[in-house]
């Protein structure tokens, strides 16, 4: 399948992931500190082993930025 | 409110403007900023707001300066190592512009102060320039229940993002990160460092920001994220929808009262 992370383009070996599979799959550093977007739509953590990423989703990983002084 | 000949002098190539014009600059005039944080989002922010003829800045922080600011936070010179920053900010915002009120409040905020800073002068906007999880949670918790605009924005190393939250007008930052990471989890500047210029393109897009709401004028970064990555040299806006599930500001809301997260010691500083 082909899906668009953080707006670029990439291909994977899979019909389907798992938000939890893909965060191996696409080697997320500290995947607990990661919030994901899944077309538009926050995903709950709760629902990473479950919810299903396919083929032309848009994935955004959103990152915790806690400077400022 | 009208303006004295100094003033349209002052403000002429805003006067211009056909996005605010006299009018306009008289609403900047009137308007009040709160800047929570006069550091490396604060500082540039502050300075813009000024020039720009804000007519009232709150200025929150309780830090002194210190000789590692001023590779990034332009509001403070070498003179001013160990004075407070608020008044270093007051001092440099007076020399710019003395249509400008300061107000200093040389304080952490905490749950138990933030709602009275807020409400101190009525700010009408609010730019979060903190450096750490729990003060941006507050921020965001505070606002969001007192029906506050604010700018919420971070920076490490060469990275930026910021979004701007309007009461009704999308989501807030617990949309995004419903809660903070546990302390110590995610690095801040101190850890990880900042290129210096970083808080002067997010701090300048947060005073942006706060000078289109108050002129009522263009489209905000309400329902936005913005990152920015000076490596690559590269803005992206991802459209973030509001999470139903949101706990403060959610169609079943969790959050009534604000709390004071914990935070790694060494952080605070």
């Amino acid at each position: 399948m082909k899906i668009k992370i953080n707006g670029e383009d990439f291909m994977f070996d899979h019909d389907a992931l798992t938000v939890d599979e893909l965060l191996i799959v696409h080697k997320i550093e500290m995947p607990e500190y990661v919030t994901v977007q899944v077309n538009e739509e926050i995903i709950d953590k709760d629902d990473f082993a479950s919810f299903n990423i396919q083929d032309g989703d848009e994935v955004e990983f959103l990152y915790y930025m806690g400077g400022g002084k | 409110m009208s303006l004295s000949n100094q003033q349209l002098e002052r403000y002429s190539r805003h006067i211009i403007l056909k996005e605010v014009g006299g009018k306009g600059q008289a609403k900047l005039l009137n308007a009040k900023v709160l800047i929570i944080g006069t550091g490396g989002l604060g500082a540039p922010a502050a300075m813009y707001l000024a020039a720009a003829g804000i007519g009232t800045i709150g200025l929150v922080d309780f830090d002194d300066v210190d000789l590692s600011n001023l590779q990034r936070q332009i509001i403070h010179s070498t003179k001013d190592v160990g004075k407070p920053k608020v008044l270093s900010g007051q001092e440099t915002i007076y020399e710019m512009n003395p249509d400008v009120e300061v107000v200093t409040y040389q304080e952490w905020i905490k749950a138990d102060n933030i709602r009275d800073i807020i409400k101190d002068r009525d700010y009408d906007f609010i730019i979060d320039g903190t450096d750490n999880f729990p003060a941006k949670f507050l921020i965001n918790d505070a606002c969001v229940l007192a029906g506050k605009p604010f700018s919420h924005a971070g920076i490490i190393r060469f990275n930026g993002q910021t979004m701007t939250y309007v009461p009704g007008q999308g989501p807030c930052y617990r949309c995004i990160f419903k809660n903070p990471p546990p302390p110590d989890a995610v690095p801040t500047c101190r850890q990880a460092g900042v290129i210096g210029v970083m808080g002067g393109i997010i701090g300048t897009l947060q005073a942006s920001e706060a000078i289109k709401y108050i002129l009522g004028v263009g489209s905000l970064l309400n329902g936005y994220l913005l990152t920015y990555d000076a490596l690559k040299m590269e803005f992206r806006k991802v459209k973030i929808a509001q999470r139903k599930s949101c706990p403060v500001c959610g169609d079943n809301p969790g959050i009534h009262q604000l709390e004071d997260y914990e935070q790694a010691h060494c952080e605070l500083k």
